[in-house]
């Protein structure tokens, strides 16, 4: 593993995101729908409400704010290789010395970072906001602290998944927006968890989140290997696998 | 040109399928020399760049690719010694001149920034170091690519089909470059269906058409396929060519082609062609022009490949 090779791609791809004017604009526009919808519920919510419907809008909210770290990557991510395919820029990119798990791993970073400065910023903005603006009720169901510990330790782990998902589409699919819808739909399940959580099906507490963070680490470490296995130069390159001789 | 030869490929076959796209291929290139691979579109030339760039692996068969054996185990040294410039450029067009190459550069892990600018004064892009390769030229845009090609100062430099879309400035422009590359003692390996580019550039070229057809020097592959001729074109036909041509030292053979024009069968021009004169100006024949027969690489082409649609048939 090469740390160089995987700074150069990072590079390069953040400078390629950044100069993206549909993944700006998608970057943009979509999370603010994410956080202006759960903002206008709440900050609706008078102070004599019963703490259970408080409980229910807050979940509710939360669970938006998880859509986003699970739909943002795989807008991004889908454009990793079949994106470099259709601009031409896979077969001098894999006649270098890169390695597949350098390639895959460094894409998967540029994809996360601001995946997840995003998915931060939004989750902020959207607490601060409570905090100041929202009924006394509302802001302490929202900074509830397993509630608090389950957005900031979730939020990475969903965008990591979303964002092997993204590669993994981009991998098999086609056509990136084949791949974008298949990835955005296969992230999903992800959040599933953490609406038992938000909810109250599955009782938070911090041990509990720290907990099924740990499940979803490993996930995300297992999801790298599988890709790494998808990854197929050859397939990448002529559309038939490699077959042994 | 050193001893060692740089490729070494032997009975390489690649096969998708039921189709075979490379058949037992086997030929060597020499440290320094420019060697084109030419055929037909269909040929298996890029399949053959892409086995030895080992992005895709041969089906059987093996080569020896800068000094190291053509195994997924050496891919990545094997990359890092050999530089492949594809047919389309491949630039990130959102990227300026200088990002790209900073991104290959990170990629072959090469810490002297000098090579940017050296790359860039080598393919005389210095002034367009700046700007974003989307509003390049495609005739900047090879340039740009070639100076990818250069960056890790490659043992084996691989170009499939360089000239491809250019106009004849561009294309004139990116042979200069590849003349320079020879100058520089770089190895090439250049594919193309480009004859005339293959003859003023390559030291051998090799015809490929599924199998290898033919390898060697223009000249050579010229001797093999034809013999050689003088061509005599006289003022008024000869009363009688028999008594000129026949039995003279080196002349196998004859034919009128035309009105005062013959083809001489010789086995050697230089040597045939003075005592021809003599006999012709004994002859009393107004000589309007002797000279040997020329057949260029495009005729040694077509006369192989033609060979392969008639076998076909």
């Amino acid at each position: 593993m090469s740390g160089e090779r995987i700074r150069a791609v990072v590079q390069k791809e953040l400078r390629d995101f950044r100069r993206n004017r549909f993944l700006v604009g998608t970057m943009a526009v979509l999370p603010l729908i994410f956080l202006v919808s759960p903002l206008i519920t709440l900050l609706q919510i008078p102070a004599t409400t019963p703490v259970s419907v408080i409980r229910h809008a807050v979940g509710g909210s939360s669970l938006l704010l998880f859509v986003v770290p699970a739909v943002i990557p795989p807008i991004m991510a889908a454009y990793s290789v079949i994106g470099e395919r259709d601009q031409g820029t896979l077969e001098p990119f894999l006649t270098t010395p890169i390695q597949r798990e350098e390639l895959l791993l460094a894409k998967a970073i540029a994809v996360f970072l601001p995946s997840a400065t995003v998915a931060y910023g939004i989750y902020f903005a959207f607490a601060l906001t409570i905090r100041f603006a929202a009924a006394h009720a509302v802001s302490a169901a929202v900074w509830h602290t397993p509630q608090v510990v389950a957005q900031l330790v979730f939020t990475p782990l969903i965008a990591i998944w979303a964002v092997w998902v993204g590669i993994a589409m981009s991998v098999r699919a086609r056509d990136v927006r084949v791949a974008q819808q298949l990835a955005t739909l296969a992230s999903l399940p992800a959040i599933g968890i953490t609406a038992l959580i938000t909810f109250r099906v599955i009782t938070p507490s911090v041990r509990l989140a720290v907990a099924l963070a740990v499940v979803l680490l490993v996930i995300d470490i297992r999801a790298w290997r599988f890709v790494s296995k998808l990854f197929d130069r050859e397939r990448l390159v002529t559309g038939s696998r490699a077959k042994p001789s | 040109m050193q001893a060692t030869p740089a490729l070494t490929v032997e009975h390489l076959t690649k096969r998708f399928g039921g189709r075979v796209a490379v058949d037992d291929v086997s030929f060597t290139v020499a440290a320094g020399e420019v060697f084109g691979f030419l055929g037909p579109n269909g040929a298996g030339k890029t399949t053959t760049v892409r086995m030895l760039g080992t992005l895709i692996s041969p089906t059987s068969g093996s080569a020896v690719i800068a000094g190291l054996p053509l195994s997924p185990a050496n891919g990545v040294a094997i990359r890092q010694r050999i530089a492949v410039m594809p047919e389309a450029p491949g630039l990130y067009l959102r990227l300026t001149v200088t990002e790209n190459l900073e991104f290959f550069a990170g990629l072959y892990r090469i810490r002297d920034r000098g090579r940017i600018p050296a790359a860039l004064e080598a393919v005389g892009l210095q002034a367009r170091a700046a700007d974003l390769c989307g509003n390049l030229s495609k005739g900047l845009c090879q340039r740009v690519a070639l100076a990818r090609a250069l960056l890790n100062d490659p043992a084996v430099l691989f170009l499939d089909e360089p000239t491809s879309g250019l106009d004849p400035v561009a294309s004139r422009e990116v042979h200069g470059l590849i003349d320079g590359l020879r100058e520089r003692g770089v190895t090439v390996f250049l594919t193309t269906h480009r004859l005339e580019e293959a003859e003023r550039l390559c030291d051998r070229v090799a015809i490929l058409n599924t199998t290898l057809r033919t390898i060697g020097r223009t000249d050579d592959l010229r001797d093999r396929l034809f013999r050689k001729r003088l061509l005599v074109e006289t003022r008024a036909p000869l009363a009688d060519p028999g008594s000129v041509f026949d039995g003279r030292p080196g002349v196998t053979g004859w034919e009128a082609n035309g009105s005062g024009v013959y083809e001489v069968a010789v086995a050697d021009a230089k040597l045939a062609a003075p005592g021809v004169a003599r006999a012709l100006v004994a002859a009393g024949a107004d000589i309007l022009s002797l000279a040997e027969q020329r057949h260029s690489l495009e005729d040694v082409y077509l006369e192989l490949i033609s060979e392969d649609v008639e076998a076909a048939r």
